[in-house]
């Protein structure tokens, strides 16, 4: 079904790309054809991003060609000099954080800046009726049933994905590029997702598809481009190309095994006493009473779907959010928590789900962002001096392998894993004594994953709590000593080290105990 | 393509464009003033217009440096005006006395606490009004800037309160080492703040609250009394410009005194190169956008712009200004000087 059609109808080649004099984008090509979904896979830095953005008009690329379906051979198109360029060209996308406004109507996102009018073709008046029907439509065509004249914020994130698609399409698209569109989708989400991309493959949309989970890629896609470091590594029939040589592509080199051992659990009795505590904690309308013991050294993974309650647990455990019910203890001290400070100078971390609003301080340095938490324990007198916290940045950026050419530069200038580690170089510096980490491993690339996991069970070992919560099942299952799985805003059980994902998925499937 | 040379290496600081405005004022008023730049020592003490310039810019100083700390914590305060007002009434009230101006109703140093104590209460309330109740800084600090002036003619009973206490003139009309004693103020001012924000942490927590103040919280930086502090800082920089106005005055008036203040203060800190979106901020860019100010308004005068329209001349001089800092502009300007119609690298 791939190539049924054998002219692409978007085909790049010899595409480079220099930033200031250092290339990012060296001799790139890629072959769309009509009716296909097409992965673009590469690590953080690999240029996937960069590439998007050439060809979307974002960013002009230093030398190189492209051709639009159709054309002749040898003739090309001059690349696009702007995104509305692009969209003349039919090439739309979607990218990676839902960029629409919350507190307007699907139906005028959708349109946004192309509002149809009434009487003359640039007339003032917006003609409602129209626009609201033209948008029915759109929705409709990709499977969605919602009222499109309600707020898009009246919408849950998934909806909203889908509307950006289908704003997307409202441009007459001969190619729609998805930059992570899954990424904050749960299992259930991601297939309605897929469906829709399905029905659009079929009427004969080139799909561009940039993900970071594998699974996915296997699930929905055709053909795969990989790059890495800014070089095109290679294309192939989804068939072709394993799992273990895809991410061998990737990497540049074999990843030892998948297996980090199966965590040995650490002999915890009964009377171990418990680090942290909580009985019967909970927060109305958030969460229901929830029970946690986490002990020294112990790595508690925190399972269950997207809005199951994960997040407002950290976020309870934390002092960002108070408990109108329950009891936390630290050391078997109760403990009210009012603000992050005072769960910090209990010892307690936690590295947010949402690195760009929780997270990142965008503008800051390297840096300063990693001094962060230490300096405010320390309080406004004890300053950290520059020479202190470039001594303190240069050994987490060591540590954790964090790619930048130095400390001082802006951390919004780094890539999304880099990041991440240095947000957890942030916490590191605290040296907490239970550090709860809200999917840390979102949206970064299969080795920083891997560093980031490993990392986490050499902390354990060194005698450090770990509450760690993902959504992706395989990751809670390789380095939780147990696991506790919630549902629907409540604790419906806890599993043991060495559970299978299955196990897992089937205390979240179990009926209503 | 991107060969940096030391002259365009230098025009990227971000004090260049601030500081080329300055001396291109300073030239101006040069030009159509020959003994603008003439310093002389007359009684006892520093003479000339740019010693003038430095010591009407004081108040404007202080003002400007306490709203670079709220604006970086991305507030903003327009109550300034109004608490200069209260200040100053204050201390006349404090200090009245009688003709003869030997004597005071409370003692000096009383009277100053007093003010700047009133005044500080004042930051207090814009502050907590913002970080505990969560307003938006413009309405927070709009109720005080409307309230305030009330505030400060019932402190003056609706008069005109004249000071006639000698030994309060020395501040804002004194002079010591042949200086004015406000630039002492003034510099002792800077320094404190300047030291509280590069030799502790304030400065780190400040921009991080302004950038992110989420992901500053998370960190546990402490920002709602960070910012409750912002507030109380400015208020307190506006009670010592209310001392140093009334002070050069001999006078309260609770209607006129720092009147527009609060928005020649928010000019000053956008000239000198802070975002208004708070986050990154500077100081000395502050104190050399009031002094831009100032400098510009003694230029109007000294030409002899005629009163009715010296305020839109000196909008659009401000407008130029803008524009002139801002890269977007000069890099636009800058490609329709060289080359119309030619655009990057093409294939």
């Amino acid at each position: 079904m791939s190539t049924s059609n054998p002219t692409p109808v978007l085909e790049l080649t010899g595409v480079h790309k220099h930033f200031s004099g250092i290339p990012v984008l060296r001799d790139v090509q890629l072959r769309l054809y009509p009716g296909e979904i097409h992965a673009l896979m590469g690590q953080n830095g690999a240029g996937k991003s960069t590439l998007i953005k050439v060809l979307t008009g974002v960013l002009e690329a230093s030398s190189g060609q492209m051709r639009l379906g159709g054309g002749a051979q040898g003739q090309t198109t001059a690349w696009p000099d702007s995104p509305r360029a692009a969209q003349r060209l039919g090439i739309s996308t979607v990218y990676q954080e839902v960029n629409l406004c919350p507190n307007l109507s699907v139906a005028e996102n959708i349109f946004a800046g192309r509002y149809p009018r009434l009487g003359l073709a640039q007339g003032f008046r917006i003609d409602w009726a129209t626009l609201n029907r033209r948008a029915r439509e759109l929705v409709a065509r990709i499977g969605l049933d919602i009222d499109v004249t309600r707020l898009l914020s009246d919408h849950p994130v998934a909806v909203q994905q889908l509307v950006a698609i289908a704003r997307a399409l409202s441009i007459e698209s001969r190619v729609l590029i998805l930059d992570e569109p899954t990424s904050s989708l749960d299992d259930d989400e991601v297939q309605k997702l897929f469906e829709v991309l399905r029905r659009l493959r079929s009427e004969g949309l080139a799909i561009v598809f940039v993900t970071h989970f594998l699974n996915q890629v296997y699930a929905i896609s055709d053909r795969i481009t990989v790059l890495r470091n800014g070089s095109w590594v290679g294309e192939w029939p989804v068939g072709e190309l394993p799992a273990q040589a895809l991410i061998a592509a990737m990497l540049g080199r074999e990843l030892a095994a998948q297996s980090t051992e199966a965590p040995v659990s650490p002999v915890f009795d009964d009377v171990t006493p418990a680090l942290l505590q909580a009985e019967g904690l909970g927060q109305s309308g958030q969460l229901q009473a929830v029970d946690l013991r986490v002990r020294a050294g112990e790595v508690v993974g925190l399972a269950g779907l997207l809005g199951a309650g994960r997040t407002e647990l950290a976020r309870l455990l934390f002092g960002l959010e108070s408990p109108d019910r329950g009891v936390l203890r630290i050391d078997g001290k109760t403990v009210a928590f009012s603000n992050p400070m005072d769960a910090i100078r209990h010892g307690l971390a936690l590295c947010p789900e949402e690195r760009k609003t929780d997270g990142i301080v965008a503008e800051l340095s390297v840096r300063e962002n990693i001094a962060l938490a230490l300096q405010a324990r320390m309080g406004v007198g004890k300053f950290l001096s520059r020479a202190e916290q470039t001594a303190l940045a240069e050994r987490y950026v060591k540590l954790l392998g964090i790619k930048t050419e130095s400390v001082d530069k802006p951390i919004g200038l780094l890539s999304g894993g880099n990041q991440q580690k240095a947000i957890l170089a942030r916490w590191l510096a605290i040296e907490p004594r239970l550090l709860i980490l809200d999917e840390p491993t979102r949206g970064i690339d299969v080795a920083a994953k891997q560093e980031i996991m490993e990392q986490i069970l050499r902390l354990a070992q060194a005698g450090m709590a770990v509450l760690f919560i993902s959504s992706e099942m395989s990751e809670v299952v390789r380095v939780a000593h147990r696991i506790v799985v919630l549902r629907d805003r409540r604790k419906v059980g806890e599993l043991p080290a060495g559970s299978t994902e299955d196990a897992v998925y089937e205390l979240i499937a179990a009926e209503h105990v | 393509m991107s060969e940096t040379h030391p002259l365009s290496a230098a025009l990227r600081h971000r004090l260049a464009w601030p500081l080329i405005t300055l001396a291109l004022l300073l030239v101006v008023n040069t030009v159509f003033n020959d003994s603008f730049l003439h310093i002389e020592w007359r009684d006892g003490h520093l003479y000339g217009s740019l010693i003038d310039i430095l010591n009407r810019a004081a108040p404007l100083v202080l003002v400007s440096l306490g709203m670079t700390m709220v604006i970086a914590t991305r507030g903003i305060d327009i109550s300034v005006g109004a608490v200069v007002a209260i200040a100053a009434a204050v201390a006349a009230w404090m200090i009245g006395g009688s003709v003869a101006g030997t004597e005071s109703r409370f003692p000096m140093p009383l009277a100053i606490v007093g003010a700047l104590g009133v005044a500080a209460l004042c930051g207090l309330w814009n502050g907590v009004l913002v970080a505990k109740v969560g307003m938006q800084p413009i309405i927070a600090t709009l109720i005080l800037m409307v309230a305030g002036r009330g505030i400060a003619q019932l402190i003056t009973d609706g008069q005109i309160i004249t000071i006639y206490y000698k030994p309060f003139f020395f501040l804002g009309g004194g002079y010591l080492l042949g200086l004015p004693f406000s630039l002492f103020i003034v510099a002792a001012v800077f320094a404190a703040l300047y030291l509280a924000v590069t030799r502790t942490a304030l400065g780190l927590f400040v921009q991080a609250v302004g950038i992110n103040p989420t992901a500053a919280r998370v960190a546990g930086v402490q920002s709602r009394r960070l910012i409750v502090a912002a507030y109380t800082f400015c208020g307190v920089c506006a009670g010592i410009a209310g001392l140093l106005i009334s002070s050069n005055v001999k006078s309260a008036d609770g209607n006129n005194a720092g009147q527009l203040l609060e928005l020649d203060a928010i000019l000053a800190v956008t000239l000198g190169g802070t975002a208004l979106t708070g986050g990154r901020f500077s100081l000395v860019g502050s104190v050399i956008g009031a002094l831009i100010i100032q400098t510009l308004t003694y230029a109007i005068y000294s030409l002899g712009v005629p009163p009715e329209i010296n305020l839109v001349v000196k909008a659009v001089v401000v407008f130029v200004v803008m524009l002139l800092q801002s890269p977007e502009f000069r890099a636009q300007v800058g490609v329709l000087v060289r080359r119309p119609g030619v655009r990057g690298v093409q294939p």
